[in-house]
């Protein structure tokens, strides 16, 4: 009997969460359905749901555009760049942090966590006067160095949290068995701390890629990431739902996957490591 | 010595890292504070006088800052409403034993991920438009008039969207702390004679209190300068139905040149995301410590 009661309750949840789940994504889903849509059939009312000619050529037209091609490769560098500099900028401060802490490493911390909490829109005057003043506007290299610094306090904080955890003892043990110094690097911290920096360096790209203050007010034709490109389609004479289906759908998917692929990391990261 | 040696290089590794957040941080504000009392802008070339708190007095006294401020609240507070309380909703509910957890999960995350731009048109183009969006055909499924969704409740609709992208984080966040909750201490509870109701106040609440700050703290942060939904969705329109402080500066800067007003407006936005951060700090602190 009980047994009974608790298959029919874990049905009920699984129904529940089922409907609710599909429910959330939804929107997502249905721009993937739209992006395979003709124009004609992605304004029927009422709409088609599944069916409809299917057909790709949103995405061969969206992608024979020359310029989305530059927008995909825009949002790549900027992302992956950004993230591949401050990963280097804080790998070292993040190590100094957890291995050799002083009394001021907490403080030093939380001033880093207070520069994020700063406006964007305080600082957009000046950085948008430096940008045009040194040639910088538009370009992918004033972004890179933009959102660089932005993300800078979340890789060091990220990178803390996980160095944290590497214990002391092994390094300790290490050195006791005379390994020297370029040893204990390369065979013992290293294997244990890769994990933690490939999950940074992940969240960070998602981050990068999504971010929409700078890339929007800092960019135009040349440098401007997919973030840029879409929002060219709020336009009214933009208007195509499948074209902008077809163009979102390819600038969402590899984030998607990634994020995916980083969901604990994902808790980790945005907490700074207060909720693991 | 090998302790001093170590802090010296200590020091050295750090550098780098505070250096640059320093100067992210001193120079451009130095810069904004300093615009704030020039008569500057783009259009017109020539001096830029000292003009003392004008640009101040100019800003904070446009109607439309206190519209843009109560329009920051109400986005703020709309979202974070939305997303705490479906947050948890939704956490408990994939707690549960059911099949497929993992594809669920998934499922109810992927909107973190979509990009602002993205989210905010399609919501615009595909559901909320009067004519062909989905929302309209529900509404005529249903025998009722479809409304212009961001002409009639332009706020509440940017509210709707933001919290479409923010309800992932929020459940992500509140599920993850949900199981580390020690399942021996629930059943205590239940042999108690404890009901649902009640384990969920004294147990499972009190449990999350820290996750569910973590989470109105981040989320403020952010959602204090919500931009890209706005700009690709309203403009901050119609009329300023949808301007909040973050937009109101964008376009005094960018729209209007006026490098001294939005300059004097960037610094309210600072000290008004002082304040907040400040209360949100020392709240989240405390809650941390214990």
């Amino acid at each position: 009997m009980a047994r009974m009661a608790s298959r029919r309750r874990k049905l009920t949840f699984t129904v529940i969460a089922w409907i609710i789940a599909l429910l959330i994504f939804f929107p997502i889903l249905w721009t993937i359905l739209t992006s395979f849509k003709t124009e004609g059939d992605a304004v029927a009312v009422p709409p088609h749901f599944l069916f409809f000619h299917w057909t790709t050529e949103n995405y061969t037209e969206v992608w024979s555009r020359s310029s989305y091609l530059l927008h995909f490769w825009n949002s790549v560098v900027i992302s992956i760049g950004s993230t591949i500099i401050g990963l280097i900028i804080a790998i070292p401060a993040a190590w100094a942090m957890a291995f050799s802490p002083t009394k001021r490493t907490k403080d030093v911390l939380m001033w880093m966590l207070s520069t994020k909490m700063m406006p964007a829109v305080g600082v957009l005057v000046p950085i948008y006067l430096i940008f045009k003043n040194t040639g910088l506007l538009d370009t992918r290299t004033g972004l890179v160095i933009i959102m660089t610094l932005i993300n800078l306090p979340i890789i060091v904080w990220m990178l803390f949290t996980y160095f944290k955890e590497i214990p002391n003892d092994i390094l300790e043990a290490a050195r006791m068995d005379g390994a020297t110094l370029g040893k204990e690097i390369l065979y013992i911290l290293t294997p244990m701390a890769v994990p933690g920096i490939a999950s940074t360096l992940l969240l960070n790209i998602i981050l990068a890629w999504n971010e929409a203050f700078w890339t929007l007010n800092l960019t135009a034709s040349n440098a401007g990431p997919l973030t840029a490109f879409i929002a060219s389609f709020s336009a009214p004479e933009g208007l195509f739902y499948a074209k902008l289906s077809a163009a979102s759908t390819m600038a969402i998917a590899p984030i998607l996957v990634m994020g995916w692929f980083s969901q604990k990391q994902l808790v980790r990261g945005l907490t700074f490591g207060a909720v693991k | 010595m090998a302790t001093l040696h170590t802090r010296a290089s200590a020091r050295l590794m750090m550098s780098p890292a505070v250096i640059l957040l320093l100067i992210w941080m001193i120079v451009p504000l130095v810069l904004t504070i300093y615009y704030s009392f020039l008569d500057y802008n783009l259009l017109t070339p020539g001096a830029h006088n000292f003009i003392g708190f004008t640009n101040y007095r100019f800003f904070l006294t446009d109607p439309t800052f206190l519209i843009s401020i109560w329009n920051t609240l109400l986005l703020v507070l709309g979202v974070l409403l939305i997303t705490i309380i479906g947050g948890i909703a939704l956490a408990l509910l994939i707690d549960q034993p059911m099949h497929g957890q993992g594809i669920v999960r998934i499922l109810v995350i992927a909107p973190f991920f979509v990009m602002p731009t993205v989210s905010a048109l399609v919501w615009k183009n595909m559901f909320m438009n009067p004519v062909n969006g989905l929302f309209a055909w529900l509404a005529h499924l249903f025998g009722l008039q479809p409304i212009d969704w961001l002409a009639q409740v332009p706020l509440l609709s940017i509210i709707i969207i933001v919290a479409w992208g923010w309800l992932p984080f929020a459940t992500l966040i509140i599920l993850t702390a949900l199981q580390s909750l020690d399942e021996e201490q629930k059943e205590a509870a239940e042999m108690d004679g404890a009901g649902i109701v009640s384990q969920f106040i004294y147990i499972t609440l009190p449990h999350l209190a820290r996750a569910i700050t973590v989470v109105i703290l981040i989320e403020t942060i952010f959602l204090l300068s919500i931009f890209a939904e706005i700009l690709v969705t309203t403009n901050g329109g119609p009329g300023t139905a949808t301007t909040n402080l973050t937009y109101l500066v964008y376009s005094q800067a960018l729209l209007q040149f006026d490098v001294g007003g939005a300059s004097a407006g960037g610094i309210v936005a600072v000290i008004l995301a002082n304040i907040v951060a400040l209360f949100l700090l020392r709240v989240v602190g405390k809650n941390l410590e214990a």
